[in-house]
């Protein structure tokens, strides 16, 4: 009994965070044509309708996915045929495991039983997202040279080029966050940052840590190959590492640029907005600086957070989203540039000026 | 749980290992290294060596592998790459090497089984950081030297001369 309840357990985490970033990826289709369309004073794709019923253009996604599953899948006949189907699974994995150690919860107490809220605990769990985004870098790799194409093999290296130097700059810039809570666990980074400065300001990373939250921010836009940072493979008008691919192979690069947005946003939320914490929420209930309190029960109390996560993740998308239709994109050697002589040498900055920090003040 | 995942993954080690060598392609080569790199991670993991599994998939994996993949792509192998070794003879070498090596490790493996207990700090990173800050001091900054002397080499080497 006991063994089915905690297979059942680990199968309901597990299950929470692979729904919630697989429906977030398959709804940022929608979110960007309407925000696009909201931004640019347009009405956006509102025409895909079932039985008349057109919801918002909410049906857009599910037509988008019927039609790759149903298009000709083509491979060039210079192709690598084992990589070449490879290349988008493994792109599209690695993306999909990343988010298994960002915790949405505190634990949550049923019976005798403390269930921590993320899929996999890890010691380790920040670095275990760089692990498997940094693999993410051979989906692109292999796609770009396996395609028989040398249009695609310039894209692929051009991505590879990215990814490398947007990595440096991100694994650089955490290392505050590290330093300042002391911990490579991401529940403990997430616990610690309920503490509160001063009795009134919360401790969350984008207040200890600003410098490093834009920089974060800018290689972890970058590492998504998204606009401003789409030179591996502009739409319409750069050919990258995936112009071989038709169906839902491209259909899975298409997924993996959504999966690793959705990533970087619970990365932000963990790291830098608190994770799941709500300002002056505390297991029993709300204390807040100024002498009221608020009681709830555990379960509200889980509820309020797993939910503040969410709006989290949702805002940070959202803010995703606003630079991707504002910014105009970067050429290769400026976003170099821009990586290697800009974004690690701050995050390096910023890792001495948050040492001697921690030093002078004891701060942890 | 622990025998089947060893057993598994040591399987897994072995076939990425010989197609590493099998493997003509040099791009599939260096594919099956990085299957081989991260099935040492997987042992790692399954020894309680959480940092140190994570540190193997960042490092070699993630970083020094996706580099050797990526010159391998720029240098796109010609004939002499693939066509048949000029240095037959040196062949002959590898299978005494190779059997001495195996000597070696099998005599370096075998007495441990009994005598060493697992490491008491386990393999968490304050530990870790801990002993290489403190008894492995000189060593630890020796590697960072070599590494920065490379590094330098390379800048020196690399550097556009006044013709």
């Amino acid at each position: 009994m006991s063994l089915v309840a905690d297979l059942g357990i680990a199968f309901g985490r597990v299950a929470f965070v692979m729904l919630f970033v697989l429906n977030t990826a398959a709804i940022l289709g929608w979110v960007e044509r309407k925000q696009s369309a909201i931004m640019q004073d347009r009405i956006g794709a509102n025409r895909a309708s079932i039985f008349g019923i057109r919801a918002l253009g909410l049906f857009h996604p599910l037509a988008d996915t019927l039609k790759m599953l149903t298009k000709e899948d083509f491979r060039p006949a210079r192709a690598d045929k084992v990589l070449f189907s490879l290349a988008p699974f493994v792109s599209v994995v690695f993306a999909l495991v990343a988010f298994a150690s960002i915790p949405f919860g505190d634990t949550l107490t049923i019976g005798d039983r403390v269930i921590p809220l993320q899929a996999v605990t890890l010691n380790v769990g920040i670095l275990y997202v760089f692990a498997m985004l940094s693999l993410g870098v051979y989906g692109v790799m292999m796609a770009g040279w396996s395609s028989g194409n040398n249009f695609a093999l310039l894209g692929g290296q051009r991505a590879a080029a990215l990814m490398i130097s947007a990595e440096i700059a991100i694994g650089a810039s955490v290392m505050g966050v590290i330093m300042i809570y002391g911990s490579l666990n991401m529940m403990d980074i997430a616990r610690a940052q309920g503490q509160l400065l001063w009795g009134w300001l919360p401790k969350w990373g984008i207040i200890t840590q600003p410098l490093a939250f834009i920089l974060f921010l800018t290689a972890g836009i970058a590492a998504t190959k998204r606009i401003p940072f789409d030179f591996p493979e502009g739409e319409s008008e750069i050919i990258g590492y995936n112009v071989e691919y038709s169906g839902m192979k491209f259909g899975m690069f298409l997924m993996t640029d959504m999966v690793e947005t959705t990533v970087l946003a619970g990365l932000c939320t963990a790291l830098f907005l608190g994770g799941w914490q709500v300002p002056y929420l505390y297991a029993e209930g709300f204390h807040f600086p100024w002498g009221a309190e608020l009681l709830l029960s555990p379960l509200a109390v889980t509820v309020l957070q797993v939910s503040a996560f969410v709006t989290k993740v949702a805002v940070m998308i959202f803010i995703l989203m606003l630079i991707r239709w504002t910014l105009p994109r970067f050429r290769y050697d400026q976003a170099m540039k821009l990586g290697w002589l800009g974004l690690f040498p701050l995050s390096i900055l910023n890792i001495v000026l948050t040492g001697a920090l921690v030093l002078a003040w004891g701060a942890r | 749980m622990a025998t089947v995942t060893f057993f598994v993954v040591a399987v897994l080690a072995v076939a990425s290992a010989l197609g590493l060598i099998l493997k003509r392609n040099p791009i599939h080569g260096a594919l099956f290294l990085v299957i081989n790199l991260a099935c040492v991670a997987v042992l790692y993991l399954s020894l309680g060596a959480e940092f140190l599994a994570a540190a193997q998939v960042i490092v070699y994996a993630g970083a020094i592998m996706v580099l050797f993949v990526f010159a391998i792509m720029v240098l796109i192998p010609g004939k002499e790459e693939t066509g048949p070794d000029p240095r037959r003879a040196v062949r002959l070498l590898a299978l005494p090497v190779g059997a001495l090596l195996f000597v070696q490790l099998a005599m370096i493996v075998r007495p441990r089984d009994a005598r060493v207990p697992p490491p008491p700090a386990g393999g968490s990173a304050e530990s870790l950081g801990t002993l290489l800050f403190t008894d492995y001091l000189f060593p630890f900054e020796l590697t960072s030297v070599l590494l920065l002397a490379a590094m330098v080499g390379v800048l020196v080497l690399a550097r556009r001369r006044p013709s």
